[in-house]
Order: structure tokens, then C-alpha cells, then sequence
């Protein structure tokens, strides 16, 4: 459903971020992005809706070229596309309802949104998400008096009242604790299994992407340097990814699985 | 070089090497004479008689101006109202054009950084760089004595102050909360009302309850010119050499100095 054709993006610098990157992702696919800080992870994910300019190449999302869209076209497609941040990126002054909604932003118009009249199935949508993370009680609440794990799940909320047909998500967890970060990967994941939605989530924690994904895609100087099964992921991949260093600890073992799910 | 190696191949520090410290202390000796010689020009070109009789003559007014003339503050009703009107209306109008020009001046925000910045940052210095009272001798020769030109003057003087410290706040914006909305698919508009504004409003609230407080004292000498306001009491009052009535409007001046600072501090605490 989505399918980059030797994207590429060179920003004014003169960095190469991305140098011909070809990635197929089929429908309902949850893919992890891993690569050293500076791989272009957060660049590809950005290119995909455009948030960065791709400087050639093509993005298709179910045959229609992103990258050739006008400006209002590229908004209709960036409605397709919940976008999940590194830190949550919510609307620190608004309330945990008013994020939720600005996901239907791409469907009410100007005085409807400013007016804050969003339709009632909108807002049945939001509580209905709202109830799946669990943060019902939070919705008059405003952003900023809420724990990290929970502006994430709000971000998450915002993401998926889109309705979209794939999720982009940047770094879900770097600032989350070891816990919260497993809880919001799960969440993530399950939602996207409800909803048959693909995903590409950046990560720095190869392990934890390891136990969600069932894909890994591993970048480095804005070129693929490993794409396939979790599994596949040796020291000697690691290394050529993110450089030498002792990997045994940090590849996922099948003991540690059993145990993960004891504790589950 | 403060890092140096002696003979012993001591490696010493100091702050300053020989040279630094030289032109250090000679711009020191150029200030204070610089100081010393001003000082004694101004000596020179200043009439002792009148300095040494100061105290006297300052005594003299107090004692005139005491006590104050309670009875005229059934005068001052009208002109102190009238004050505070061309300080809240003055200051509501600026608010009200200085919010596009800051949008326009803003980084982030201006449609174009060649052409429209530059004419947005010019709206700013030209109106900042006017006293009140010189935008008021002018609206009045333009529209006429009273409290419109009065309003205007205080208006034009704020759009700057206030435009400068919006645009400002609009540049110093989370720019990853305005990327979560665009990523949503809004519009440019959109974008503005939910990733823009909600982050510069305790900016907004802030500016307009300061700017406020400072207009309520800039109106209270626009009257001096003929624009209205208890000023004008006051200039008629110096006229006549008439110092209770002098002292008097000084009090209410300052009761409604006071009164402003209270309100302001107070809506600020709960906007914030």
C-alpha cells in the first residue's frame, strides 16, 4: 500500500540524509525503522507526508504519488497518515479532548474547528478512543497535567481519529520509562492489528523492537543496510548498522521471550 | 595567549596577557577622564544661584501646594474617566492591529521574509520610535483637540510595543506542536488557531495587561497637549500658578497609577 521509489533528500547542507531509499510495505504491516541518531530515520518518516520536501523520488500511498500532490491534495492524503511524535507533540495548552479532535482537523472546516463544532460522530469517535487507552476520565483534563505514558496515548488518539490507513510514528518511546515504553509499543501495535493499519515506527530500542515487529528495517547513512524478520537481526547486521560493539546483549534471546510472557 | 610556558616549563594562566591588561586599564583612565571633563563643562554652563536657591523655592511650593484643595475633585471626575477610556480603548485598538503586523513579522509566520518582514518590522520601529505626546500634537493638528486624537496617539505608540513582543512569543513557539497539526491535514488557517495561538496567548494576556498599565500613565499627560484627560486639568491648573488644586490631581494620578498596577498584576496572576 505504500511504496517509496529511490527517495531521496539532500537537504540545503549538502547533508545526504536519504540516498535512494526503496521501501514496499503491504497492507497491515507494522515495520520498525532502527539506525544509528543522524540514519535518517525521522527524515524518511518525514518525507513520507511531506513534513520534509523529498528532494526526488516518489512516495506512493495506494497508487496516488504524495510527492506530485498539490497543496490541498497533500492534505487530503495527510489525512490518511496519523502521525504519532517523539514527545507527543501535543497541544500543551489545550485539552486532552481538544488534541484528540485536532486529528479531525483534515475534515471540519475553519470556523467549525475554531468554533470547536465538531460533529457529534467525531466526538463519539474520540470518546470511543479515548475508553480503548484508557484515559476516559482524563478527556476535560489539559495536556500539559498528564503523565508521559498518557500524552502518548492522547497522541496516539489524535493519530487514529483520522482514520487513516497507515501510522507514522516517530520515536514513540524515547522518553518514556522502560515499562510505559513496552506498554505503549504493545498499544500501538495491537490498535494497528484492530484497524489493519501499517505502520513504520522509528526506534532506537532494538530489542523492543525485536518483540513487537515483523519487520525491521535498519538504516544507515540514509541508505538500507538490513531489511527483514526480527530474527534476522545478528551481531554481524548490528554491526553494519549502528558500527562495532558487543551485540549478544542486546539481541532478544528466546529465554527472555518466555519470560516476558510469564510476566504478561 | 593566557596560557603560557615560563622557563621552567611551568605552564602558568592568567586572565589577560600583558597586552590585554594594558588596554584594559587605558580604556579605564579614557572613561573616568571622559567622565571628569563632561562634569566640569556642565559646572561651567550651570547657574549656581538658582541650584543653591532650589530647596527654598521647592519648600515654597510645597507649603503653597499643602493642603490639598479637597473640594476641586468634583472636577476631576469626568477628566480622570475620560483618562482611563483613552488608556483602555487606546490599548484594545493597538492589540487589534498589532496582532496581524506581529503575525507578519514573525519568522515562522510572515507570508514573505524579502518583502512583507521588512515592512512589518518598519510598522514597528516608526511607531515605537514616537513619543505619545508627539503622535498626539500631531493627530491633533490632524482631527482636532480631544479624546479621539488622545485615543490614537496612545493606539499608534502601542501597536509597536505590542507587536514587537507577539512576534517575538510567535518565534519562540514549540515548532513540533505546529508539525503535529499540519500532519493532521489541516489547513493554513487551522494550523494558525490550533498550533500557533494556544502556545502565545499567556504571551498575548501578558502583553495587553502591561501595555495597559503603562498606557493608563502615558494618557494621564496627553491633556498637557490638548488631547484630553485629566491632563488637561493639570496643564490649566500649572497655568494659573494654582498648587492645591496642583497637588490634588497628583493624588488621584497617582491613586489610579496604583489602581491599574493592582488590577493588572491581578489579571495577569489568573490569565498566566
Amino acid at each position: 500500500m505504500l511504496s517509496l521509489k529511490s527517495l531521496t533528500k539532500t537537504y540545503r547542507t549538502g547533508d545526504k540524509a536519504l540516498v535512494s531509499v526503496d521501501i514496499d510495505i503491504p497492507n497491515g504491516q507494522v515495520v520498525a525503522l532502527i539506525g544509528p541518531s543522524g540514519a535518517g530515520k525521522s527524515t524518511l518518516i518525514r518525507c513520507i507526508n511531506r513534513l520534509v520536501e523529498p528532494t526526488s523520488g516518489q512516495v506512493l500511498l495506494d497508487d496516488v504519488d504524495v510527492t506530485a500532490l498539490s497543496s490541498s491534495g497533500l492534505r487530503r492524503e495527510r489525512r490518511r497518515m496519523g502521525m504519532i511524535f517523539q514527545e507527543y507533540a501535543l497541544v500543551e495548552r489545550l485539552t486532552v479532548m481538544e488534541n484528540v479532535l485536532s486529528g479531525r482537523l483534515g475534515y471540519v472546516g475553519f470556523w467549525r474547528s475554531f468554533l470547536r463544532k465538531y460533529p457529534q460522530s467525531d466526538i463519539d469517535e474520540a470518546f470511543r478512543l479515548l475508553d480503548r487507552v484508557g484515559l476516559l476520565a482524563m478527556a476535560d483534563k489539559r495536556a500539559d497535567e498528564l503523565s508521559g505514558g498518557q500524552r502518548q496515548r492522547v497522541g496516539i488518539c489524535r493519530a487514529l481519529i483520522q482514520n487513516p490507513a497507515l501510522l507514522l510514528v516517530d520515536e514513540p518511546t524515547a522518553s518514556l520509562d522502560p515499562k510505559t515504553s513496552r506498554q505503549i509499543m504493545r498499544l500501538i501495535c495491537e490498535l494497528c492489528q484492530e484497524r489493519g493499519l501499517a505502520a513504520i515506527i522509528n526506534i532506537h530500542d532494538v530489542a523492543l523492537a525485536q518483540m513487537f515487529v515483523q519487520r525491521v528495517i535498519g538504516l544507515q547513512s540514509g541508505a538500507i543496510r538490513f531489511d527483514g524478520p526480527p530474527d534476522g537481526l545478528s551481531p554481524d547486521v548490528l554491526t553494519e548498522i549502528y558500527g562495532e560493539e558487543d551485540w549478544q546483549a542486546t539481541i532478544r534471546k528466546d529465554e527472555d521471550e518466555d519470560t516476558e510472557a510469564a510476566v504478561a | 595567549m593566557p596560557i603560557e610556558q615560563n622557563a621552567d616549563g611551568l605552564k602558568v594562566w592568567q586572565k589577560r596577557n600583558r597586552r590585554e591588561q594594558f588596554t584594559h586599564w587605558a580604556s579605564w583612565f579614557i572613561g573616568v577622564a571622559v567622565f571628569v571633563v563632561c562634569w566640569q563643562q556642565i559646572s561651567e554652563s550651570t547657574t549656581w544661584f538658582f541650584v543653591w536657591d532650589a530647596p527654598r523655592i521647592a519648600g515654597d511650593i510645597l507649603t503653597r501646594a499643602t493642603p490639598p484643595k479637597w473640594e476641586y475633585i468634583t472636577q476631576l471626575g469626568e477628566p480622570i474617566w475620560d483618562t482611563l477610556n483613552i488608556a483602555t480603548l487606546g490599548t484594545l485598538l493597538a492589540l487589534f492591529l498589532a496582532v496581524p503586523t506581529a503575525f507578519l513579522a514573525a519568522r515562522n509566520t510572515t507570508p514573505s521574509k524579502t518583502f512583507i518582514r521588512p515592512l512589518a518590522l518598519l510598522i514597528i520601529v516608526s511607531t515605537r520610535s514616537i513619543n505619545s505626546l508627539i503622535w498626539a500634537l500631531l493627530l491633533i493638528a490632524i482631527i482636532g483637540p480631544g479624546v479621539f486624537a488622545g485615543i490614537l496617539a496612545i493606539a499608534i505608540r502601542s501597536i509597536g510595543f505590542c507587536a514587537k513582543l507577539l512576534y517575538e512569543a510567535i518565534e519562540e513557539i514549540d515548532h513540533k506542536q505546529v508539525e503535529a497539526i499540519t500532519a493532521t491535514g489541516a489547513s493554513r488557517w487551522q494550523v494558525m488557531a490550533y498550533g500557533i495561538v494556544p502556545q502565545i496567548m499567556p504571551a498575548f494576556a501578558g502583553v495587553a495587561v502591561f501595555r495597559w498599565d503603562i498606557n493608563i500613565r502615558e494618557s494621564t499627560v496627553l491633556g498637557l497637549v490638548g488631547a484630553g484627560g485629566i491632563g488637561l486639568q493639570l496643564s490649566s491648573s500649572l497655568n494659573v500658578l494654582a498648587w492645591p488644586q496642583v497637588s490634588l490631581i497628583l493624588i488621584v494620578i497617582l491613586f489610579a497609577v496604583v489602581l491599574s498596577e493592582w488590577v493588572s498584576a491581578k489579571v495577569r496572576g489568573a490569565i498566566i
